[in-house]
Order: C-alpha cells, then structure tokens, then sequence
C-alpha cells in the first residue's frame, strides 16, 4: 500500500521532471533546470554529524573546533557544485539499437557527449528497474552506455524514461535527471523451438527452376547497386578499372531447388498467432542459415523469394510488427 | 521513491581499504599521546593488524571476536576514567571505535563511518590544544579524510588525482569557513553541565600557597595573559598584576583570608597620578581571578571586586578571556576593618621561634610602624639572602630556616618570611600573590605574562598610608623585579627554556612567532560572542544581533555560492592551440591600433597588417600561414611549435 503510494507519486515527480512530453527529440541536454539535488543517505549522515560536531564545539567553546565544523559545512555546499557540475549540461543523442529476439535483452545506445574541458565521472544510467550503467564522459569527447532492457513482447520496444545520476566526486550528494529520447528497439518474434519441418516443396511447381539471383555459379556482372551484398561487389574489376569507374556486382545464378515459401496459411489454424509467428521466425533463421531463398506470405502481404541478411531482416521485421501498426 | 536502485553493496577494493587505514591513523596519532598508553597500544595494534590481512589478502577477523575486544576496551576505558561520558573517556571510546571500525569495514558504507569517526577525532584534539601547529594538523587530517572519502565514490581514482580534488574542494570551502567563522552568532557555551575533567590541563595561580608551590610555576613557559598598553606603558619594576591575597597562616600553607566583595572602590587615587589604560588577553587558569595591575581602578564585565583588592569573576575562567583595565598604582586607602586587621597580625603558634623573636625586639623601643618596615627590609639584606630557584627543602619552621640556615629561597620564601617578620613585629602585614613584570614583544607591542612571571610580594598596613607595597624579594635580587628571572637567579639553576639568555636570532624570530600567536589567539580562538560583536560594530554594522547577523550570514553565503557557481559551471569555449597562438598574436597588435576585425581571415589581417606596420610584415605573414595552414590547410602538427616560437618572440 505505501509502496504502491510511493511508486505512484514518484512516477508523478518523473513525469513532471522530465518537462516535456515523451518522446522527446534528441539531442536531449540536460539543463540546468531539469539536474534535480538532494542529499545521499551518506549525505544525510554526514550532515547529522556536523550538526553533533557543532553542538560540542559551542559546549566546550572549541573555537577551532567552529572552525572545523564550518569548513566540513563548506565541503558539503562545494560538494552539490561539484556533484552537480558533473552532470548538467551533459547532452545525450542515441544510436540504433540492434534488433533482438522476444525475451533477450534489449540494449539502447544512448551516447552522452560533454562539451566541457573537463571529464565528467561515474554518469549512472539505468531504466525503471533494470541494471546500472557506469560511464565517464571524456573532457569534449563522447562515451556510449548500452542500457539493458529485457523484453517480453515483439514489436517495437520504445525506450522508457532514463535516469541519469551521479554522486561523484563525494557521494554525499545525488544529483539526477531524467530522459526520454525517442529511440525504439525492434524485437522478432522468439524463434520457436520445435518446430515441424520446413516446407520444403510447398508451394513449388516441382522440377528445378532457373533463379537469378542464386549464389552458386558465376553467371556475370551486372551494374552495382547500393542494396547489394559487400561480398558480392567485383573488387578486383573494380581495382583493374581504377577510382573512376562505376562499381560492379557479381551475378550468380543458383539453383531454385530450394527456393522456399513460407505460408502463414500453411500452418494449422489452431495454432496462435504468437506461435504461428514463432514457427515462421524459426524457418525464416533456419532458411538463412542453409544459404537458402526465400519468401515470405502472410496475410497481409507477402515478401518476394530473396536470400541474405537484408532480406531476412526484412522478413523477420514484417514478422515481428505482424497485426501492429507500423 | 518507487523501485529503489540501491547501489550494490560491493565490498572495498584493496585501495580503498588502505585509504581508511591511512585515515584512521591520521586521526590516531595526534590524539595517541594523550592516550592511557594501554588503549593506544590496543588501537595502533588494531590497525597493524588491519595492515597485515590487506597485505596478505586474508579475510577479516569473526564479528564476535571484535565485538568481545570492543567490550573489553570499553571496560578498560569505564576503569581508567571511572565514566564513559566523560570529554577523555569519550575520546578514548571514539579511538578504540575507529581503530576496531577497520578491521570490519566491508563495504563503502563502513567507510563512510571511518571517514565521519576521523573528522571527530580531528575535533578531539582541540580539547587539549587549539595553536596553530594542531590547526595545521587537523588541516591535514580533514585532507586525509576527505580524499579517502572521495575514494569510496571513485575507487579507481590516483591518490594524486583524490588528493587534488579533495584539496580543490576544501580550498572552495573555505569562503564559506570564513563567513560562517565571523557571523554564525555565537553562542557561550557551555549547553549543559560539563564533565568534571573538561579543564584538567589548566595551569595557573593556585589560591594557596606553600613551600615550592609558586617556584614550580615558575618552570613553566605557559603565558599566563597578555596586556596591551593604550598610550603610556609603566616601566617594568611598577607591573606588579594581582592576584590572589594570602593573609591567613595556616601552619607552613598560606590561605586567602575572608574577603567580602566591596560595592565601592576602597581606595581613591593620588590626585595627579598617572594611570594606564590597557587590555588584558587572560588565559582560562579554571578559577575565578582576573589579574590587573595595581590597584585597578575600573572592573572588567562579569565580575566584582573584593575587599582585599582583587578582581573576581562571577564564573571560574574557563576560556580566553578579554577585559580592558584603567589602573593606577599610586592610591590612597581609606580604612580597613579591625576584623581585617586583625587577621592580618595572627601567627601560627609555636612555628618560627627565631624569626617571631626577631620581630618582637623591634617592638621594644616603640618605634613608628614604618621604622619597623624598613628594619625588616634592612635586616633581610643584612641576611644575604640568595635568590634561587631551587631552595632547599625545608621542615616546619619555614622562615627560620631561610632566614638563618640556608639563606637561599624563591620569592614566596622572601614574602613569606617578611610577613612573618612583620607581624611579630606588630605591624598588619600580608602575603599577595600574583606576576610580576612580563616581556614585551616588540613585533607588536604586546606585553607576555608567562607562568614563569608569578611572584609573591607583601603588602603592610600603615595607619594614614593604609596598604603599603613591599617587595622583599627586591631588596635580595633586585634583577628580578628590573629584568627577569634569569637575571635574578645564579648560573646553574634550571630555567624555563624561554627565559634563558643567548641566541638572539632565535628571540627575534620567537618574538615574531608570539606575535602571530597573539593574533590567532585574539582573533581566532578568542572570537566569543563579545568579541563578534566588537568586530562586527567595527566592520559598520550598528546594533548587530542575532535577526542581521543571519541576514548577513544568509547574503553572504548565497553570493559566495553565486560567485563559485558561476565560476564552476560557466562553460569556456575552448580555443584550439593554433586559434590560441593567433589570438595572442593579434592582441599584441591591438596595442598598435591594429585590433583583427571578426570577419577578417588571416591573409587579409596579414595584409592590412603588413601595410600598416611594414616593419613586421614577414612575421605577420609568416604566422598567418603557418596559423592557416595549420587551421585550414594539412600541415602536419609539428607546425604547431614553429607557430609557438614564432608568436613568443614577436614583438611588434
């Protein structure tokens, strides 16, 4: 019940704190006005004891010991400066998370740069929950903090409200903000562990179909274009022709034998979408693996037969947004 | 606060755990001398021990174990000091508590104990002591403690690096030291009821006086007050300062007799008679005298005046202690109660038979009460009496045997036996006590009573004259009253080290180093609620009082925090080397009238320059391209020293 209280009204602070409606567009600076202080629990300590230092010095008219408890009272105002200044004006852009599968752990890329001549320490950063990210940020230079989220569900995951804190240099004082950039993780369905069989032959007329875009034998080049494989780039044409000359790719031709379909409708309608997906995801991973061609149909469109990583990115993101918006 | 994100209990690195040993000890070894030598050697024990499992890398001793020697230090402490509550038994726990925190701090929270233990401990000094050296001292244990502290956030931090910070900060701190130091109102102390011991250091005067009680004192350099002369100064023979009044005879001891405090000065002053106006810095003695010079004619706050002239507080002086004094010595008394009188021709029966019979024979003739005085003085002389400062050992008949078998005494033996003298001889006669003299530094004027000034002199009662000064002591060592001890006494008796003769340079520069004490004394550890509000009305704030000061205090301290937030967290742009050179370059031909103008590129400045100035045209030049290529072009960096030499020698 308490704890319920405190949650809820914490998550009233942080929404009030962050200033702005979330998703906020990048790069997101940590203002002044946003950098929040108060006292660790060190801090609190810290101060109790002065306040006991103080009360002796006044009894015995220690007037050294005056001295003392106003010089350790300075320490504690310099110490918010300083614990301050270690965070405000940090400024964070984000970077693209790589994609994962449903219930691994997500990591977002958040860079944090500094525009100051000096090195900001220890920056803490974590998600509601989830585990610390220590970093330093180099005097103007920029430090990378991949924050760790695990995930549930496929589709987009939108990176929640980050926390930014530091106690440094004393650890008396904590000083935090918060940031939402806008920055989401993909997440593919989880690639099911038993699945039946890939359908081999489904969907195929039978026999071995000539395909243009196997990788199996030289069949010649044609003019590059940006989307095609590095690998299949003609490197030596292009070093025997020189800077000037357009780039060329390599044609292969392959075999179509296992050129495959994989058919939402295939699968038997008793299964759920989840684990329909699942099972797609797995063939999908398994197709690619093999070196083998591909396409994908689901019911709201199909994917034309193709092979390599853009293609099965692509497959494996129509997957995972299947029955979501986009 | 929703999920709390507790930062993991990791235990302490190895370096950490070496940085609070380093500030246990620290704090410890200040404070060990004053320890019972037992728990000082349980805590240095304590911390070799801590030393030895960090080398090794053994685990920490069991919870129990710790918890049984902690009982047992606190049983050893209840049995040395017979409390635990006391300023030395607390001390000595706070020791033993830092000394066992070590070889059980496991995580930063640990060390955050040892590290708040440590700035205590840097408190606990100053009950003994509060000079400038142990001020230094615990500068460098708060740099200790506060770079340790800085080493359980930032574990990885070089200890030059925390050093750095840790001293930075408290640099940043002291503006903040200061302004709270003059205007935090200041409140006497103490709160409450102190513990029986808080002033068991104190030295001083005692109100009794027996064989070897003042020539024990006299081996001490501890000052005993300070005194500042507005205008004249008295010569040096005349600074008798008073102090407490022995007229009761109580076998070999002297006691203060009954003195009632008087409502009106029993004294008027001789009509044209110079008077000195002076401040006195009184050390705290933990007894209620204040020492003026004879005879005081104003009363410092806080106190009263008794009957036999001495000045009492209201209070034992516990700390420094400042009053302004107007005294004048040439006084006339009015009268003295036969009760007094009385009292001051009382003798110990049996004691003294040779010196009472002495006294008895001036009688005889009925000569005038002075012609008695002088024939005591002239008798003492007629003694040679030697001035020593160590008498021999006496029994009962104190006077008798100095003034006929050995002949050799202190200035309580002179007095004393004076007085005796004297009352056999019928004349109301008295013992006072106090200093005599002092040394003047001459870095600032201020005169330094010491510990080794006490004396003992007489006073007699002479009808129509009243109480008349004499000092016996003077008649056998006059160098004692005109210069100083060690002028008095013979070669070969022990004297305080200060008081000794020679090495001139070295009395040069001790006379600076009191000078700087007197300072720190007066300013800073005698800065009580009168002296704040004394330096505040100086500084132009009219009627200060607790609401302006807290004003002040409050303005003060948030523009000081302004001040340093802005120069913290203000953001300089910073210039690349090679823009920095070109700068520099360019200000120089400011002064010539030539400032570079914000849209004009570096050939184009050069030009202008160049046109201008043609004297220095190849340099400018020169420094535009290596600048140009340095910032637009590829010039490799090495350029960048060529940049350097070439802007540092030229002199437009």
């Amino acid at each position: 019940m308490l704890q319920a209280l405190r949650r809820s009204l914490h998550e009233r602070f942080a929404a009030w704190a962050l200033r702005v409606r979330p998703p906020e567009p990048v790069p997101v600076l940590l203002t002044q006005r946003r950098v929040y202080v108060l006292p660790t629990r060190g801090g609190l300590l810290y101060a109790i004891s002065l306040l006991v230092l103080l009360i002796g010095a006044i009894n015995y008219n220690l007037s050294l010991g005056y001295g003392l408890v106003f010089l350790l009272g300075g320490l504690g105002i310099v110490a918010i400066l300083h614990t301050f200044r270690n965070l405000a004006g940090t400024s964070i852009t984000v970077g693209t998370p790589a994609p994962v599968f449903g219930g691994d752990t997500a990591r977002f890329p958040l860079l944090l740069h500094n525009a100051d001549a000096r090195e900001r320490r220890l920056l803490r950063l974590f998600l509601p929950g989830e585990t610390v990210v220590i970093v330093d940020v180099p005097p103007q230079g920029s430090a990378r903090a991949l924050l760790p989220m695990p995930t549930t569900r496929r589709g987009w995951l939108t990176l929640p409200r980050v926390t930014i804190e530091t106690v440094w240099p004393l650890g008396l004082v904590r000083t935090w903000s918060y940031a939402a950039p806008a920055l989401a993780c993909l997440v593919y369905p989880r690639p099911a562990d038993a699945v039946p069989p890939a359908p081999t032959f489904a969907g195929m007329q039978g026999g071995q179909l000539p395909s243009d875009s196997g990788d199996e034998d030289f069949a010649g080049l044609r003019r590059h274009h940006p989307s095609d494989p590095p690998h299949h780039v003609a490197w030596k044409t292009a070093a025997r022709l020189g800077p000037d000359a357009a780039l060329q790719t390599k044609q292969f031709s392959g075999t179509a034998a296992q050129a495959l379909w994989f058919d939402w409708a295939m699968l038997p309608a008793t299964l759920d979408v989840e684990t329909r997906l699942s099972i797609l995801t797995r063939w999908v991973l398994d197709a690619e693996d093999a070196g083998l061609s591909w396409g994908l149909r689901l019911p709201g469109g199909e994917i034309p037969q193709a092979h390599g990583p853009t293609h099965t990115h692509a497959c494996l993101k129509t997957l995972a947004l299947h029955g979501q918006e986009s | 606060m929703g999920k709390k994100v507790k930062p993991p209990l990791h235990p302490l690195t190895p370096a950490q755990t070496w940085w609070l040993l380093a500030t246990g000890i620290a704090a410890y070894v200040p404070l060990a001398p004053q320890m019972p030598p037992w728990l000082a050697t349980v805590a240095a024990g304590a911390f070799l021990w801590r030393a030895a499992l960090a080398c090794w890398r053994k685990p920490l001793p069991p919870r129990w174990l710790l918890i049984l020697v902690t009982l047992a230090c606190t049983a050893g402490v209840h049995f040395q000091f017979r409390t635990l509550f006391g300023q030395q038994a607390g001390v000595a726990l706070l020791l033993v508590f830092m000394a066992l925190k070590q070889l059980e701090s496991r995580s930063p929270r640990d060390g955050l104990a040892v590290v708040l233990l440590a700035y205590f401990l840097t408190l606990a000094q100053f009950f003994e002591d509060q000079s400038i050296p142990v001020a230094a001292t615990m500068l460098a244990t708060v740099l200790m403690a506060t770079a340790a502290l800085a080493n359980l956030t930032d574990a990885h931090g070089s200890p030059a690096k925390l050093f750095r910070l840790a001293g930075t900060m408290l640099l940043q701190a002291v503006p903040f030291m200061l302004i709270l130091f003059v205007l935090f109102p200041r409140v006497q102390g103490p709160l409450w009821g102190l513990p029986r011991d808080a002033y068991s250091g104190l030295t001083g005067l005692s109100d009794t006086m027996s064989p070897g009680a003042i020539n024990n004192l006299a081996q001490s350099d501890a000052i005993a007050f300070r005194v500042q002369f507005e205008g004249t100064t008295p010569p040096k023979k005349e600074m008798y300062w008073r102090g407490p009044v022995l007229s009761l005879l109580d076998g070999r001891t002297w006691r203060q007799g009954l003195a009632a405090p008087a409502r009106e000065l029993p004294y008027s002053a001789v009509a044209g008679s110079p008077a000195y106006a002076y401040t006195v810095t009184l050390e705290p003695h933990n007894k209620p005298w204040l020492f003026a010079l004879e005879l005081p004619e104003t009363l410092p706050p806080e106190s009263f005046r008794t009957s036999d002239y001495l000045l009492h507080a209201r209070k034992p002086v516990r700390e420094r202690q400042r009053y302004a004094m107007v005294s004048r010595p040439q006084v006339e008394h009015n009268e003295a109660s036969d009760f007094t009188l009385a009292a001051a021709q009382r003798l110990p029966a049996g004691l003294n038979p040779r010196t009472r019979e002495i006294g008895a024979g001036w009688t005889a003739d009925g000569s005038s009460a002075t012609d008695r005085v002088q024939r005591a003085i002239d008798f003492l002389r007629q003694q040679q009496l030697v001035y020593t400062l160590r008498p021999p050992l006496t029994g009962q008949h104190v006077a008798d045997e100095f003034l006929f078998d050995h002949k050799r005494g202190f200035c309580e033996h002179f007095a004393a036996s004076f007085v005796i003298l004297m009352r056999a001889a019928g004349v109301p006669a008295r013992v006072v006590t106090g200093y005599q003299g002092g040394e003047r530094n001459p870095v600032d004027d201020t005169w330094v009573i010491r510990q080794s000034d006490a004396h003992a002199w007489a006073e007699v009662w002479l009808d129509g004259r009243g109480w008349v000064r004499i000092d016996p002591t003077a008649t056998s060592a006059p160098a004692r009253i005109e210069e100083n001890l060690a002028a008095a006494v013979p070669a070969g008796d022990p004297l305080p080290f200060l008081a000794r003769k020679g090495f001139d340079w070295l009395r040069d520069a001790r006379f600076r180093w009191w000078a700087i004490n007197n300072a720190w004394n007066q300013w800073v550890l005698g800065f009580n609620p009168e002296r704040q509000l004394e330096l505040l009305a100086q500084l132009g704030m009219d009627a200060p009082d607790w609401r302006k000061m807290a004003a002040w205090l409050t303005g003060l301290t948030g523009f000081v925090l302004l001040v340093l937030a802005a120069a913290l967290l203000w953001r300089r742009p910073r210039l690349d080397p090679a823009q920095r050179q070109w700068q520099r370059a360019a200000q120089r031909l400011e002064k010539h009238g030539l400032p570079r103008q914000a849209w004009e590129g570096p050939q184009d400045y050069a030009t202008r320059v160049a046109a201008e100035l043609p004297a220095v045209a190849d340099d400018i030049h020169a420094i535009a391209a290596l600048y140009a290529g340095l910032r637009y072009g590829t010039s490799p960096d090495s350029t960048l020293t060529l940049l350097r030499q070439r802007v540092a020698t030229f002199k437009p």
